[in-house]
């Protein structure tokens, strides 16, 4: 598996970046942490339109910085893309020039994608004719997605590309997204500080707050650990099943997905068979019983045993589990007491199909807003 | 004489032309850089570049006379390299119009480089373009009302231009007689009607060139070019 390594150092007047990354070049990587903590400083660094001395920067076989041997590789021959929270369309080229911009400056790269198949999977075909500054915020983005993908890059930086978007409009770029990193094997660096997008879009998950990266690992993993929740979403967090679509069942109306460690039933999707989908489960919707019941509503009804449990807000407690993948259950003292839960205990995950209604997915919740407000 | 004298109106356009030129080149680096550094000299800079703003031409002309003076040095080494003085020459008459047209080609151009900001070029860069193909191909089409302000308001503003002129370059027909000095050499000679021909034509090509470019940048901001080229 190729990685990015990234020894970054910087100095502002209002903090310090000193990170150490070493990622997976492969599927979608999240840089996730709050406003000010560094992220889109990180990227930058990472693109080469910010240089700092010391930095070291390498890709592959490809040492994009290394001043120790006065190396640095200016950021138009670094084989990226990059996408702007702002987009910067050019406003003086119409639509089809700026998707063509970077695709006449990458000829000598291998085109992985042709113009025409770039803007079918956008679906861009009626807009090339029009000026970038008549479009509506959702339509720039996925020119500006399309402009950077043409340039076949090997790492495809995104830098808030939806925080200026309105809920609706993420949710018409995020499967874009997901098909380019998952499906269409375009590897993803994608900087948020909104968990939705985040639980929804990445397969590795690297945490960053005040300048210093607290964990990086795959998402499931990083998101499951109980000491990260303060910076992952608090109680409302949940974990991430990654997960593929199994089948469609039109006449029940429900899809089929597999999961490590078993499947799941969710309300039907739109989604190709065989696609990679991120599975967010909040511990609120998990209940827990100590024999498979029958003749209920619940469809999904999951083996598994518990992992562990801790204590949490007043009358709550966090139990982790372990059903394949790991998977969080928020339920009362009481009910830990009642049941006599230990870790160890074998147990079955009971989660409603509707709760994990993929069209919510990508909606800023309560917690999203409060996070922007940090 | 006859009725119309076309040497200093020829001369004129000739000069604002040239002037804009040199300033296009000179201008352009000058007000990309002030508009991006965070240098602490820029402020100097800035400030150098302003100055014939507000100095009286007679006093700006009077240093140009001292620097471009056969004892100068910048008027020395003319000398040394062309054998001729730059004083009382067409050539010292573009020196010293650059000079006192600067602020007004840095001006727009710096206005419409900051308006822009640097993400457009930086998106350039991301897409494979190096700085000078960003800068042709991104920057300067997008600073395009900047260069059509600062490209009229340099030519009318040498055309326009007098002391300057009358200390440097003297009234030499055919060299440094320019349109602003035939009319003061009229107005002297009580030839009115002269003075008049050429102080009208003057008024109505200037304010005409004005309205032209006022009435471009009000109606078409920045064009787009639609339908892929090439």
């Amino acid at each position: 598996m190729t990685r990015l390594l990234a020894k970054c150092r910087a100095r502002f007047p209002t903090f310090e970046l000193d990170v150490e990354l070493d990622l997976p070049i492969e599927g979608v990587t999240a840089l996730f942490g709050p406003s000010g903590s560094g992220k889109s400083t990180l990227l930058r660094l990472i693109a080469g339109l910010d240089r700092v001395p010391g930095n070291h920067i390498v890709v592959e076989d490809e040492v994009w910085q290394d001043d120790a041997r006065g190396i640095f590789v200016p950021p138009h021959r670094r084989s990226i893309g990059f996408v702007f929270q702002e987009t910067y369309l050019f406003p003086h080229l119409s639509v089809a020039a700026n998707i063509a911009y970077g695709l006449k400056r990458s000829r000598r790269r291998k085109q992985r994608f042709s113009l025409d198949q770039v803007v079918d999977i956008l679906d861009l075909g009626g807009l090339l004719n029009r000026a970038p500054n008549g479009l509506s915020g959702g339509e720039r983005q996925r020119v500006a997605i399309a402009r950077a993908v043409l340039t076949s890059p090997r790492l495809l930086l995104m830098d808030e590309p939806l925080s200026s978007l309105d809920a609706d409009r993420k949710a018409e770029i995020l499967p874009f997204i997901e098909r380019l990193g998952h499906d269409l094997g375009v590897p993803i660096l994608y900087v948020s500080h909104a968990i939705e997008e985040v639980m929804r879009l990445a397969s590795t998950l690297a945490l960053i707050a005040k300048g210093r990266i607290i964990a990086t690992g795959p998402i499931e993993e990083v998101t499951s650990r109980l000491d990260l929740h303060p910076y992952t979403g608090r109680l409302d967090a949940g974990a991430v099943l990654r997960s593929t679509v199994r089948a469609h069942d039109h006449a029940r109306g429900i899809t089929r997905l597999a999961f490590r460690g078993g499947e799941l039933i969710i309300p039907e999707i739109d989604s190709t068979v065989g696609s990679a989908i991120n599975v967010r489960i909040r511990s609120r919707d998990v209940s827990l019983s100590l024999e498979a019941p029958k003749r209920t509503s619940i469809l999904n009804i999951l083996p598994g045993r518990v992992v562990q449990i801790a204590d949490g807000d007043g009358p709550q407690a966090h139990v982790l589990l372990d059903i394949g993948s790991p998977l969080w259950a928020r339920i009362t003292k009481l009910s830990v007491r009642e049941l006599a839960l230990a870790p160890g205990v074998p147990i079955f995950a009971l989660i409603k199909a509707v709760a994990v209604d993929r069209r919510s997915l990508g909606r800023p919740t309560a917690m999203d807003t409060a996070l922007d407000r940090n | 004489m006859s009725g119309i004298e076309l040497g200093p109106v020829w001369l004129s356009v000739r000069l604002a032309a040239t002037t804009v030129l040199v300033l296009l080149v000179l201008a352009t680096p000058l007000a990309w850089w002030l508009a991006h550094t965070r240098a602490r000299g820029a402020v100097v800079v800035e400030s150098l570049v302003a100055l014939p703003l507000v100095l009286p031409p007679t006093v700006l002309g009077f240093y140009l006379l001292v620097l471009l003076g056969q004892g100068g040095p910048i008027g020395a080494f003319w000398v040394s390299v062309t054998g001729s003085t730059l004083t009382f020459s067409f050539t010292g008459l573009v020196f010293a119009s650059v000079l006192y047209s600067l602020p007004f080609a840095v001006q727009p151009l710096q206005v419409a480089f900051e308006a822009n900001g640097r993400g457009p070029v930086e998106a350039a860069y991301t897409l494979g373009a190096g700085p000078l193909d960003a800068f042709l191909t991104v920057a300067s089409p997008m600073a395009l009302r900047g260069y059509l302000t600062a490209i009229v308001l340099c030519f009318a503003h040498t055309l326009g231009e007098f002391g300057v002129v009358l200390m440097v370059g003297g009234n030499i027909p055919g060299e440094t007689k320019v349109i602003a000095i035939a009319v003061y050499e009229h107005v002297e000679t009580l030839d009115y009607a002269a003075a008049h021909t050429l102080s009208a034509g003057l008024l109505v090509f200037s304010f005409v060139v004005l309205m032209l470019v006022y009435a471009l940048n009000r109606r078409n901001p920045i064009r787009v070019m639609t339908g892929a080229r090439r």
